[in-house]
């Protein structure tokens, strides 16, 4: 198996697709001959043309909106949204459009559109280019919200995002798109709605997302060295979200540590802890559900500030040393 | 009268000339008869009449074929009826019941009929003219030859969204016609108060988009500005934006006093510019129709609006059980 970054991994997954279905294309703010802002479209319009690699005016509110209804009357159109931040204002045609199309008409309606959303903090783009805001879309009904950590995932949950009848939206961490990982060369899919246990344990379940999957495996490996053995279990997708697999884990190890980078206060760790406060599981835990999430406050400029804001290996350490009483 | 479009030039059959009087009494009809079932309570909710508006909507759907597509407002029916939605399984909507157009689960601003074209009328102002514009997308991507045309009201043209539709639709040149039915408000909010420009369709000229402004009351004038619209758009000459005035004889919705407007003016409109009568009158100076046939056109209309009303009462409504289906595909 090659190697290939968590980016290049999502080019591929579409370039593939692509390829075999002739409806599925892309558009977006400069994914053209530039390549996109991530660079992540590079090359694309060279093998597939401006018509299906469509470079798009800054018109969020058209261009989701223009997806929408390409997607409704047949096409599989990829939206890129160039930082998540800036879907903000294409949210009348997720929320208001896509998501409930389906329902109002009676059922009749698909919105097969896909949007990528690279969100996330740590390149010191600040308040307004840095947001996780992931936990918005999970609250509506008719969205589905995919958070892959690596290029393997990316790629599979790429493929399963398009050839999937509703709106999906695609969250892309940009600390996350030049880590490497090993990547199958061939066409496959990751299905919505299956966690994946990153790493085994039976002291602590953690539960993280995105890049905090890669910090929770840091720490793990740490705290291993002093005895304590953490379960690390990556959702992948938050709606669908897969309980019985966290179910399982926290039957197994009676501790829980939820890690998110959005900012803790309603975040979706919270939803994570209550499904699992509310389970039969419930009677296992030796331990109050613990949540490790964003500090409530703007993704701070300065670069240790930054840090600050979002929870680092470090934190992930002390919070688990914390729950086994060390 | 005399600035009227001549029927004897016009290209349309004596049966097409009638169908269009007649759908424009259906409009009216059918809106009419939601405002009575309104006040018996058998319709909850909110909805907005178009009646005054019926030459909009019936004009601008004459040069769409069954594939062309619209998308409609918050004040919808009329677009729907003219687009060929079914009368009876919009009257079961507007009731909640199962045998509606969405189940029960839509109502007044959110009928859809994708099988004739109909993309959906909307509760968000402005937001048809996006998807419109994504329609006209697939539309040239796949070749279909069809065209979309987005109804949408002056109010509507201070929305971000119709800037930024009128933009990439003008810059992709799509197939799309962006119909505004320059009803003078949008809600209470007067247009000269709203807008500091002469037309709407000034705004085209932004956009490098051809506009007009027409007289939406004059049925023939509006079918007209459609087809030269539609004609460019087949032709891949891009959008058209089309201005059409006209007036909203009701209140903005159900629980409206007016009180932003004049009764003189109301009374106006209704008097001496009321599309249906125009036309109406039209028909009998040039002898396409007689006074009998006239009465007998709105006995048609009534029957079809009393089937609707029984349909619609006699129809079940929908299982508690459908509550959580149809959210995903
Ligand atoms: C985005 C948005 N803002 C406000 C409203 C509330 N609203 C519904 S209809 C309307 C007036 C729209 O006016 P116009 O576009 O001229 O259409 P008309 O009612 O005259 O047909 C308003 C303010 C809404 N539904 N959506």
């Amino acid at each position: 198996m090659r190697d290939m970054t968590y980016l290049e991994a999502i080019r591929e997954s579409m370039s593939q697709v692509m390829r075999k279905d002739e409806d599925v294309f892309i558009m977006g703010e400069d994914i053209g001959i530039y390549g996109g802002a991530f660079g992540l479209t590079n090359g694309m319009i060279e093998e597939f043309g401006p018509e299906r690699v469509r470079n798009t005016p800054i018109s969020e509110a058209a261009i989701s909106g223009c997806a929408v209804g390409a997607a409704m009357t047949g096409m599989r159109p990829i939206l890129e949204i160039q930082f998540s931040d800036f879907v903000m204002i294409a949210m009348d045609n997720i929320v208001n459009q896509a998501a409930k199309m389906r329902y109002m008409f009676g059922g009749k309606a698909k919105v097969p559109v896909v949007v990528r959303l690279p969100g996330g903090s740590g390149a010191g783009f600040a308040a307004q280019h840095s947001q996780s805001l992931e936990a918005w879309m999970t609250h509506v009904p008719g969205l589905k919200v995919v958070q892959p950590s690596n290029a393997y995932d990316a790629k599979g949950l790429m493929k399963a995002a398009i050839k999937d009848d509703n709106p999906v939206l695609f969250y892309e961490h940009k600390l996350l798109y030049n880590i490497k990982g090993e990547v199958p060369e061939e066409d496959y899919e990751i299905p919505l709605g299956v966690a994946d246990i990153k790493k085994e344990g039976t002291d602590i379940t953690i539960i993280a997302t995105a890049i905090m999957v890669n910090r929770a495996l840091e720490a793990a490996a740490e705290l291993e060295k002093e005895g304590i053995s953490v379960e690390v279990i990556d959702p992948r997708t938050l709606v669908p979200l897969d309980t019985e697999t966290i179910f399982q884990s926290v039957k197994k190890t009676s501790r829980v540590l939820v890690v998110y980078e959005a900012v803790k206060r309603g975040g979706y760790g919270a939803e994570i802890a209550s499904m699992i406060a509310e389970s039969e599981v419930f009677d296992y835990l030796d331990a109050p559900i613990k949540r490790l999430g964003g500090v409530p406050t703007p993704i701070p400029y300065n670069p240790e500030l930054e840090k600050a804001a979002v929870p680092q290996v470090n934190d992930i350490i002390q919070e688990c040393r914390k729950l086994m009483n060390k | 009268m005399s600035n009227l479009i001549k029927i004897k030039n016009s290209s349309f059959s004596p049966e097409k000339l009638k169908t269009m009087l007649y759908d424009m009494m259906v409009i009216r009809s059918f809106e009419e008869t939601l405002k009575k079932l309104y006040q018996q309570g058998k319709i909850h909710g909110t909805m907005h009449l178009c009646i005054g508006q019926e030459a909009t909507a019936v004009g601008a759907c004459v040069p769409l074929t069954k594939e062309d597509k619209i998308t409609s407002t918050h004040r919808g029916h009329g677009h729907s009826i003219a687009k060929g939605t079914d009368v009876k399984k919009m009257m079961a909507e507007l009731l909640g019941k199962e045998t509606g157009y969405c189940k029960g689960k839509g109502g007044s601003m959110h009928i859809a009929d994708l099988d004739i074209g109909n993309l959906g009328a909307n509760g968000i102002v402005a937001a048809g003219l996006p998807l419109g514009t994504g329609a006209a997308l697939t539309s040239k991507m796949k070749d279909l030859g069809y065209v979309v045309l987005c109804f949408f009201g002056d109010g509507a043209s201070n929305e971000g969204a119709f800037h930024e539709s009128l933009n990439l639709a003008s810059v992709w040149k799509l197939p799309v016609i962006f119909f505004c039915e320059n009803n003078l408000y949008g809600m209470s909010g007067w247009i000269k108060e709203m807008t500091n420009i002469e037309n709407i369709a000034d705004r085209g000229a932004a956009y490098g988009i051809q506009s007009e402004t027409i007289n939406g009351n004059e049925i023939l004038k509006v079918v007209e500005a459609t087809e030269r619209a539609v004609e460019r758009a087949r032709n891949g000459e891009g959008p058209s934006l089309i201005e059409a005035h006209t007036y909203r004889w009701e209140g903005h919705s159900r629980s409206d006093a007016r009180k932003y407007r004049t009764r003189d003016e109301e009374k106006e409109w209704k008097k001496q510019r009321d599309p249906i009568a125009l036309f109406k009158e039209q028909l009998i100076e040039e002898n396409i129709i007689t006074e009998e046939e006239f009465i007998e056109l709105g006995n048609r209309v009534q029957a079809e609006m009393d089937e609707a009303v029984e349909f619609a009462e006699s129809s079940k409504a929908p299982d508690l059980e459908t509550l959580t289906t149809d959210i995903y595909a």
